[in-house]
């Protein structure tokens, strides 16, 4: 089914007309109530009154994610904090985590898109779903949680981790519907094995799988390994968080939801607009936002659009598969990394700043493992092994606390890690996507 | 009375070691004695060479990251319970021993024991009222 068939199948005549309505309203919001915003067009030279329609979007100044690090926490909320229903937080670059707010109409969008969403994927009302995202902070939790409320379905909010009791839920429960990331539900397949379970037999038959980039390879290893379908889920919580776009059925690009995020694909150079089907960055503008609306906000996924209508009956643009990044952030276990956070720990625990690497693989059917190589420089140096190994753990309890993330510090010699023309080579990513 | 001990680190791959006493034998430094310590992913070289500041000079030109490390040297009689004596001695005194290693001594037979102790101070004290001499920097680099 579709959940709001009116606008997932509009004309593309009237979608547009609908986002210029929007567009206009939008600038004359965030110029009216957000300073960091009414600066920012000042600057850029633009007064609301010359935003006409969804036509001259490319007017408009981009917003970045270091505009939200400069204005942490809410420099760039455009509604006073008491008006806001729910905050999350998602990490930043350099150790100002990244914050968000709804309020309660952005609640009710939210709901609405991830019902959207579940319906895309082929989710029925009265279906059972195991979301096996993150529930607090991070907005894979409870971004599912509010779709599936919304459309009708019957909630397992099991959050992550504790493999042995999901695969449990799962036998006894049989939901329909499963959603984590996709290196989670391969990590679950081989676990379901050990314990005996064969997960072809299992109830699963559709699965949402995102918070990560993955590969059509992956998806043939998921759905043989599950017999199920398994589908593409988009969102950054700079936007929404979960619920910016879908894969259908088809599995032939993932659904924008372009009625309330406007996309555009630019080059990421020149900021200028690249020709539908060619690669670029996507920039996805809020068009009803409340409490956090971004204009024009880069996302520095790469990315191609396609605005043909698509078999399953949709008129919404669709996006591809995610293709890289143009600035180094990596995913790993669903948790956005930047090198420059690594650099922030590193330069805390010694005031030191060594040459660093980080190296992410994935096993075959294992969850995603970063290694953390640091170069040994005469400060950090001792002749006991003891200490050194006692620093590679102080090092590794830093980063789990700071990052979130797991990872295995290793120490190496100096001039081991890679360099190109002079500079070190960050991150080396091992994972076939 | 304490010598120097020269600490290296090492990635654990094949190679690093050859590496190193090769820059070794080019520079025309003797090596007296050796141990390495290591972990699955890298090791620390502790070595007792004729000449420490040569050692230093030709490693850290060739990027290795190395120390000077202050260890003491005990010589051992060369009969049963030779080291336990020693060993017992420190015990007592509760004085901890971080890492030892051994090596033979050409012009007598005993051997000789390196100990990385960091209550060096206190260890050279309570072995030497016990009636054990520490061994000279200098009669090691002339061994």
């Amino acid at each position: 089914m579709i959940w709001n068939e009116k606008v997932e199948c509009m004309h593309r005549g009237a979608m547009q007309e609908l986002q210029s309505r929007r567009l206009v309203e939008l600038v004359r919001y965030v110029h009216e109530r957000n300073p960091a915003y009414r600066q920012k067009l000042e600057a850029a030279g633009v007064a609301p009154a010359r935003i006409k329609g969804i036509g001259d979007i490319g007017d408009l100044p981009f917003t970045v994610k270091y505009d939200m690090r400069d204005t942490y926490p809410f420099g760039l909320f455009s509604r006073p904090i008491k008006e806001v229903s729910e905050i999350h937080v998602s990490s930043g670059t350099s150790g100002t985590p990244t914050v968000v707010g709804y309020t309660k109409d952005d609640l009710k969008l939210w709901s609405d898109v991830m019902a959207r969403a579940l319906c895309c994927a082929g989710a029925e009302p009265g279906d059972m779903i195991h979301i096996m995202y993150g529930y607090g902070l991070f907005t894979g939790g409870l971004g599912l949680h509010y779709g599936a409320l919304e459309m009708g379905l019957t909630i397992i909010p099991a959050s992550a981790g504790q493999t042995k009791r999901q695969l449990q839920l799962m036998a006894d429960f049989k939901p329909r519907l499963v959603a984590c990331t996709p290196s989670y539900i391969l990590f679950m397949a081989e676990e379901a094995r050990e314990m005996g379970l064969d997960p072809r037999a299992a109830s699963y038959e559709i699965g949402v799988f995102g918070a990560e980039p993955w590969s059509e390879a992956m998806r043939r290893e998921i759905e043989s390994a599950w017999d199920m379908v398994a589908t593409d889920i988009y969102g950054l919580s700079e936007i929404i968080g979960p619920g910016v776009a879908q894969e259908c059925g088809h599995k032939n690009g993932l659904h924008i939801f372009s009625d309330v995020f406007y996309p555009e694909i630019i080059d990421p150079e020149t900021g200028a607009p690249v020709p539908e089907g060619k690669d670029g960055e996507l920039v996805i503008t809020t068009l009803t936002k409340q409490a956090i609306p971004l204009l024009r906000y880069r996302t520095r996924d790469i990315v191609s659009i396609t605005y043909e209508k698509c078999a399953c009956g949709r008129t919404s643009p669709r996006i591809s598969k995610i293709k890289g990044r143009t600035d180094d952030m990596i995913i790993v276990r669903g948790i956005n990394v930047f090198p420059s956070q690594i650099e922030h720990v590193l330069l805390g625990i010694e005031g030191t700043q060594p040459h660093y690497q980080l190296v992410v693989d994935r096993k075959p059917g294992g969850l995603d493992e970063l290694e953390v190589l640091i170069e040994v420089e005469e400060r950090l140096f001792s002749d006991e092994i003891k200490k050194l190994k006692e620093l590679e753990a102080k090092i590794g309890r830093e980063i789990v606390s700071t990052l979130g993330v797991q990872a295995k510090v290793r120490l190496v010699e100096p001039k081991t890690i890679e360099r190109s023309m002079g500079k070190a080579k960050r991150v080396i990513d091992k994972r076939a996507m | 009375m304490k010598t120097t001990q020269i600490s290296v680190f090492l990635d654990n791959k094949p190679g690093r070691l050859a590496e190193v006493t090769g820059l070794l034998a080019g520079a025309k430094i003797n090596i007296r004695a050796l141990s390495l310590a290591e972990t699955a992913d890298f090791g620390v070289l502790r070595l007792i060479v004729n000449d420490n500041a040569a050692c230093l000079a030709v490693l850290k030109e060739n990027r290795f990251v190395a120390q000077e490390t202050e260890v003491i040297a005990i010589e051992v009689e060369d009969r049963p319970g030779g080291l336990h004596r020693i060993l017992d001695v420190l015990d007592k005194a509760g004085i901890n021993i971080e890492y030892m290693y051994a090596f033979v001594e050409k012009k007598k037979d005993n051997a000789i024991v390196v100990f990385k102790i960091d209550a060096c101070r206190e260890a050279v004290e309570v072995l030497s009222k016990n009636g054990i001499a520490v061994v000279s920097q200098d009669v090691i680099r002339n061994l």
